[in-house]
């Protein structure tokens, strides 16, 4: 079950667009068989200064100062911000467990490609997209340092001082599947009569797709 | 009413429409790899749940594999957590009765290039794979979408995808492509017209000239790359052409059931007067081949033009990260690897093209490496059997074992930092193929071209005398 509010949040700007899930999260860390421990490698390639490997004691590596991940200014931020097309490129999921692995809990970007932003909601990651002038105003409030509300029951980003910044739009399945945390296939398999039907329906339309 | 082909793919596989507005739409066929179905198969333990139908499920490895000494089967992996990834699928199949194309089976191979190969995918069906070049097999006619791991556990537990319907967009290619210039160029091309994001929240479908003049195989990179244009769905309508390469597959239907077949395919075209949310027209009677220069697939040149001005931060960046300027020739670019393969073009045509190219010519003595990676198994044997890996290894390329190989280097095939690769592949994202490699996306023709001269060059010079 997850929080209604992201109370008083600080966010990361990444000035970027077309964020690709390669640089989220590079390939060598996807021959995991777990969904979990990808938070140390979010960014691997951008934010050490060295090729990292699974298993490394990230640790010792060195860090590029120049990475706004590694800016203290922005250490503990629950939500990422960023521009256009976040996520494009793979299907891998493995960029969402990263993301949460690493502690956001919410990332706002102009647009999202397709594939992230369903992978995003299957795991109770929640995505919004805004204006560009809406994502403009956070970014400027990101670099003075400012916190931000993410309410989710009224659809809406406020300031630290609890004044809206912008409403936004989310289809209400997806809200849901953040606000209840629900099994989605439990819920898909009380249809599972439809689905039979639908399966005995073919038997004499396309048979050969049965076999 | 007149309807798009995603229309008629869509409304064949929709099941109901669920409470919360969403829909289930009916999986003919689940394609499973290595990378993105362990989490998914411990899903299902963890609840409890088995394949809704195991027939409609079928793998290979392919991402993790390596290309070399492949004679000794899983033990030829030597990279301890990869060889457990492959291990990992095989134990899940087994377990739940799933037909596999294992590392030792001569049908092994990339699961966008095994698919239709064998017929395992076909014309009007939904296909699904977690991994997003799935759009790859639109290009038979069938409606395929790459999906994420908590979608393959659902695929797994219900048959199933919760979908909510796509806006449809046209793709019109007027003209026929010239001499030296391939599906390769144009998938690149349309990128480089609309963007990356360009056909987000769209099902494309290819029309026009060009796109009925092509083979299969060739269409097949077109719809690859129709996520690279961030369509999760690229489509063409079934034809004689698609008929043609169907007919016969291992997995396709016969006798009987093939004329029933055929009845329901023929009509897996966009009506007349269909309506489209979005039409993009492209004429491609002048274009020409095409060079990614930065580190998106839309950041992408003619062969005979110069690398642009940055417009973007974006543009800039990817400048740096090329370590290229505005101004240079795309013959201005050194290469270092040539990679030949991915399922984007690994196919036995691409491989064809690329061999008639080198014939006679040796692979350019500054480069470090050429690599030509079949798709399959069964792409292999034939093209060793047409004596093409002869005239690849004869011109000093390394010819090798299937896989995804330097697509994305999970395997040992990686470039080295600061490499520039002309790939026939479809990604050019920084450290796709090896830690600060830099990716040069073309078609097969100018891979094999630049591997002899070392740089880029007009392939059409060399195809056109």
């Amino acid at each position: 079950m997850n929080e209604y509010t992201i109370h008083s949040a600080k966010m990361v700007p990444l000035d970027r667009s077309n964020i690709d899930t390669d640089q989220i999260i590079p390939k060598q860390f996807l021959k995991s068989i777990k969904k979990t421990g990808f938070g140390p490698n979010l960014f691997d390639s951008w934010r050490y200064l060295d090729s990292g490997f699974p298993g490394q004691d990230n640790s010792k590596r060195q860090l590029n100062p120049e990475f706004v991940l590694n800016d203290k200014k922005y250490k503990g931020s629950e939500v990422l911000i960023s521009k256009e097309n976040f996520g494009c490129g793979s299907s891998r999921e493995h960029a969402v467990w990263a993301m949460q692995d690493y502690g956001i809990k919410c990332v706002i970007a102009q647009s999202f490609a397709d594939i992230f932003y369903n992978n995003c909601f299957k795991n109770g990651l929640l995505a919004i997209s805004l204006s560009k002038d809406s994502i403009e105003e956070l970014f400027r409030l990101s670099e003075k340092g400012e916190n931000i509300h993410v309410d989710l029951i009224n659809q809406v980003i406020l300031d630290s001082n609890e004044l809206e910044i912008v409403k936004f739009e989310i289809e209400d399945f997806r809200k849901n599947s953040v606000l209840e945390g629900l099994d989605e296939i439990g819920l898909s398999l009380k249809y599972s009569k439809s689905i039979l039907g639908y399966e005995e329906n073919i038997k004499k339309l396309t048979p050969w797709i049965l076999k | 009413m007149p309807s798009t082909l995603y229309d008629k793919l869509w409304n064949l596989h929709e099941v109901i429409q669920r409470e919360d507005g969403t829909h289930l739409l009916y999986i003919d066929r689940h394609l499973i790899h290595e990378v993105t179905s362990p989490q998914a198969f411990e899903g299902l333990k963890l609840a409890g749940r088995n394949p809704w139908r195991t027939s409609s499920n079928k793998a290979t490895p392919d991402h993790n594999i390596p290309t070399t000494n492949r004679e000794l089967g899983i033990e030829g992996i030597t990279d301890e957590v990869s060889k457990l990834q492959v291990t990992t699928l095989d134990d899940n199949c087994k377990e739940h009765g799933i037909e596999q194309f294992d590392i030792a089976d001569e049908r092994q191979g990339i699961v966008h290039v095994v698919g239709p190969e064998q017929g395992i995918t076909l014309p009007g069906m939904t296909v699904v794979c977690g991994d997003s070049h799935t759009s790859t097999h639109g290009a038979l006619g069938a409606l395929a979408m790459g999906i994420g791991t908590s979608e393959v556990e659902h695929v797994l537990a219900t048959q199933c995808l919760v979908a909510t319907k796509q806006k449809n967009m046209k793709i019109e290619v007027k003209g026929i492509l010239p001499k030296g210039v391939y599906s390769k160029d144009l998938a690149l091309r349309v990128i480089g017209n609309i963007g990356t994001a360009g056909a987000t929240g769209y099902a494309i479908e290819y029309i026009g000239e060009a796109v009925e003049s092509m083979s299969i195989e060739a269409r097949m990179t077109v719809c690859n790359m129709a996520i690279e244009a961030g369509a999760r769905a690229g489509m063409v309508a079934f034809d004689d052409v698609t008929l043609n390469y169907v007919k016969g597959k291992p997995y396709a239907p016969s006798g009987s059931e093939w004329d029933q077949a055929l009845d329901l395919w023929k009509n897996l075209k966009s009506d007349e007067g269909a309506s489209f949310d979005k039409t993009i027209e492209i004429h491609v009677s002048k274009l020409k081949p095409q060079v990614s220069w930065g580190t998106s697939p839309e950041m992408v040149i003619d062969i005979d033009s110069i690398i642009p001005e940055p417009k973007s931060n974006s543009e800039s960046n990817a400048l740096d990260y090329m370590g290229l300027k505005t101004g240079m020739r795309p013959q201005d670019i050194k290469l270092d690897q040539v990679f030949i393969g991915s399922c984007t073009n690994s196919r036995i045509e691409d491989l064809r093209i690329a061999a008639e190219i080198v014939k006679g010519s040796k692979v350019n003595k500054d480069l470090k490496r050429a690599i030509v990676v079949p798709g399959s198994g069964l792409v292999s044997k034939a093209a060793i059997e047409e004596g093409l890996d002869q005239v690849f290894v004869e011109a000093g390329f390394e010819w090798r074992a299937p896989g995804c190989s330097m697509c994305l280097g999970m395997n040992p095939d990686q470039l080295d930092e600061g490499d520039h690769c002309a790939s026939t592949s479809n990604r050019n994202f920084e450290g796709r193929q090896g830690y600060k490699g830099r990716t040069h996306l073309v078609s097969p023709a100018t891979a094999a071209a630049a591997a002899v001269a070392g740089h880029f060059v007009d392939v059409r010079d060399i195809v056109g005398s």
